[in-house]
C-alpha cells in the first residue's frame, strides 16, 4: 500500500470510527462505512489538511470511496 | 386539563452519573466541588467548579462512551452528551420505548440549555483565525445549537412528537419541564422527554461569569466550601455542569401501563422582572409573582407547601431576595416551611439547574425527606423558615415547590404533588 493510501486509511478510521480492516480501496464512505453527507464533507476537509491539497467542491463530489480519495490525492501530488 | 406525572428520571451531575447516586450523595451532605484540573486557571479569578466526575462508569463516574460513540462525541459540545445520557436513563427508568408509529408520534422532546456549545464556538473561532473558513467543520453548527439536545434524543429514540427547546438562562430546566407538562396537559403529546443540559465549565465560561461578578472567588483553596447559600460568608455561585431529564406522562396513560409515578406536576408559573439583565430586582417581585402563579395553577397557597427547593445560588444578592419573597408569600405560614438549596452540593448547573432540582424535589417527595443546604454555618439573616442546614431532614412532604430565576429577569416555579399509589 502506498504512503498516501495508508494515511487516507488512517484518517478514515479516525473520523468514521470504523474497524481498520473494513477500510479497503473499494469501500464506499456512505454505503460501506456508515458515513452521512456531513461526514464526507469533513473527511474531504481532513484530506485537504493532511495532504496540503485543495479539493474543489465538484471534485469532492466524485470522491465516494477510499480508492477515489487515494487516486485524487496521488494525482494532485504526482 | 389532563393530569401530568413524572414517570422517569435521569441525571448527570457533579455528584455522579445517575439520579439515584446523585441524590444519595446529596442526602449524605457531600459536595461535588473541586479544583479545576483540566484547563489552565492560573490567570482566572475562579479556579473551582462542580464538574461531572468522568471515569470508566463504576462508582458513579460518568463514561460518555456508554451513551455515545467516541466519533459522535467529537462532533458535539458536552451539553449534548450530558443530555443524551440523562435522556437514556430517564427513558429506561420510565420503561417507555415507543415501538408503534402512533406511540412515537405521541412522544416528544423538550430539552433546553442556557448557553449551549460555548467551548466549541470558542475553539472554532480560534481555529478559523489560524487556518481560515474552509477548515470549519460541517458539524460546527449542529454540534453547538441548543435545540440539538432535543434533536439528538429524538433521533436516537425515534420520538416524533413535539420537538422543542427552551433558552432562558438559569430558568431553562424549569421552563422546559413546565412547558412540556403543558404540551401533555393540552394533548399535543402523551409523553414528553424534558429537561435541561449545560456544559460550560471552560476557560471562556469561567472568564465570562467572573466578569459579571457572579462566581465565588474566595474559596479556591477549599472548593467544597465555595457554594454556601444563605451563609454570611458566601461570595458567589460555583459553576456546575450536567443534565437533568424527566419523562412526563399523561396520568391515565401512565396508570394504564402500570408505570411508577414519582410525583404529579400540578403547578407551573412564569414571570419577568423587567428590571436588570443580570441582577434580581431587590424587592423580589418577579420571584414572588411566579411562585404565586404556580400556586394558583395548583389551587393551593404557600402554606400548603411543605418543602421548597430554592433557586439559592450562593450569590450575596440573590439568596436574601428570594428568601424575602418566599417569606412574604408565606406570611404567617413561614414558620412551618422548609426550604433548602441543593446548589450547595452540586453548584449552579445554569440551564440544567431547574431540571436537576425538579428531580431532587420529586425525590424529596418520594422519600419524604428534605435535602440539606450544606455549608450553611452562619445564616446571613434571621428567618422562621427552616433552611435545613447541613443535615437532611425526614419530614412529611405532600406538596413541594421548585424555584428558578435567570439572567434577563426570567423566573419559573414548579409545584409537584405526591401521588398516592
Amino acid at each position: 500500500m502506498s504512503n498516501v493510501a495508508e494515511q487516507v486509511k488512517k484518517i478514515v478510521v479516525e473520523h468514521l470510527g470504523v474497524e481498520a480492516d473494513k477500510v479497503v480501496e473499494s469501500a464506499s464512505f456512505i454505503d460501506d462505512l456508515g458515513a452521512d453527507s456531513l461526514d464526507t464533507v469533513e473527511l474531504v476537509m481532513a484530506f485537504e489538511e493532511a495532504f496540503g491539497v485543495e479539493i474543489p467542491d465538484d471534485a469532492a463530489e466524485t470522491i465516494q470511496s477510499v480508492g477515489d480519495a487515494v487516486k485524487f490525492i496521488e494525482s494532485k501530488q504526482g | 386539563m389532563r393530569r401530568v406525572v413524572i414517570t422517569g428520571i435521569g441525571m448527570v451531575s457533579p455528584l455522579g452519573n445517575g439520579a439515584e447516586v446523585s441524590w444519595q450523595r446529596i442526602l449524605e451532605g457531600k459536595s461535588g466541588a473541586g479544583r479545576i484540573e483540566n484547563f489552565e486557571t492560573e490567570d482566572l479569578q475562579t479556579k473551582i467548579a462542580c464538574q461531572v466526575p468522568r471515569g470508566d462508569g463504576t462508582d458513579g463516574t460518568f463514561n460518555p462512551d456508554d451513551y455515545m460513540a467516541p466519533k459522535e462525541q467529537r462532533k458535539v459540545d458536552p451539553f449534548i452528551v450530558y443530555a443524551i445520557a440523562a435522556a437514556d436513563q430517564a427513558i429506561e427508568d420510565a420503561d417507555w420505548k415507543p415501538e408503534t408509529e402512533e406511540d412515537k408520534c405521541r412522544t416528544g422532546t423538550l430539552i433546553g440549555s442556557g448557553i449551549g456549545g460555548l467551548q466549541g464556538i470558542a475553539d472554532t473561532a480560534l481555529m478559523m483565525e489560524q487556518k481560515g473558513p474552509r477548515r470549519v467543520s460541517p458539524f460546527f453548527i449542529p454540534g453547538r445549537l441548543i435545540n440539538l439536545a432535543s434533536g439528538y434524543v429524538s433521533i436516537k429514540h425515534g420520538l416524533k412528537g413535539p420537538n422543542h427547546s427552551v433558552v432562558t438562562a438559569c430558568s431553562t430546566g424549569a421552563h422546559a419541564i413546565g412547558d412540556a407538562a403543558r404540551l401533555v396537559a393540552f394533548g399535543d403529546a402523551d409523553v414528553m422527554v424534558a429537561g435541561g443540559a449545560e456544559g460550560t465549565v471552560c476557560r471562556i465560561g469561567i472568564a465570562g461569569f467572573n466578569a459579571c461578578k457572579a462566581l465565588s472567588t474566595g474559596y479556591n483553596d477549599e472548593p467544597e466550601k465555595g457554594s454556601r447559600p444563605y451563609d454570611k460568608d458566601r461570595d458567589g455561585f460555583v459553576m456546575g455542569e450536567g443534565a437533568g431529564i424527566v419523562v412526563l406522562e399523561e396520568y391515565e396513560h401512565a396508570k394504564a401501563r402500570g408505570a411508577k409515578i414519582y410525583a404529579e406536576v400540578v403547578g407551573y408559573g412564569l414571570s419577568g422582572d423587567a428590571y436588570h439583565i443580570t441582577a434580581p430586582a431587590s424587592d423580589g417581585d418577579g420571584g414572588y409573582r411566579c411562585m404565586e402563579a404556580a400556586l394558583k395553577r395548583a389551587g393551593i397557597s404557600l402554606g400548603d407547601v411543605d418543602y421548597v427547593n430554592a433557586h439559592g445560588t450562593s450569590t450575596p444578592l440573590g439568596d436574601e431576595i428570594e428568601l424575602g419573597a418566599v417569606e412574604r408569600l408565606a406570611g404567617e405560614d413561614a414558620g412551618s416551611l422548609t426550604m433548602s438549596s441543593t446548589k450547595s452540593a452540586i453548584g449552579h448547573l445554569l440551564g440544567a439547574a431547574g431540571a436537576v432540582e425538579a428531580i431532587f424535589t420529586a425525590l424529596a417527595i418520594r422519600d419524604q425527606i428534605a435535602p440539606p443546604t450544606i455549608n450553611l454555618d452562619n445564616p446571613s439573616v434571621e428567618t422562621k423558615i427552616d433552611l435545613v442546614p447541613n443535615k437532611a431532614k425526614k419530614m412529611e412532604i405532600n406538596y413541594a415547590l421548585s424555584n428558578s430565576f435567570g439572567f434577563g429577569g426570567t423566573n419559573a416555579s414548579l409545584v409537584l404533588k405526591k401521588v398516592e399509589a
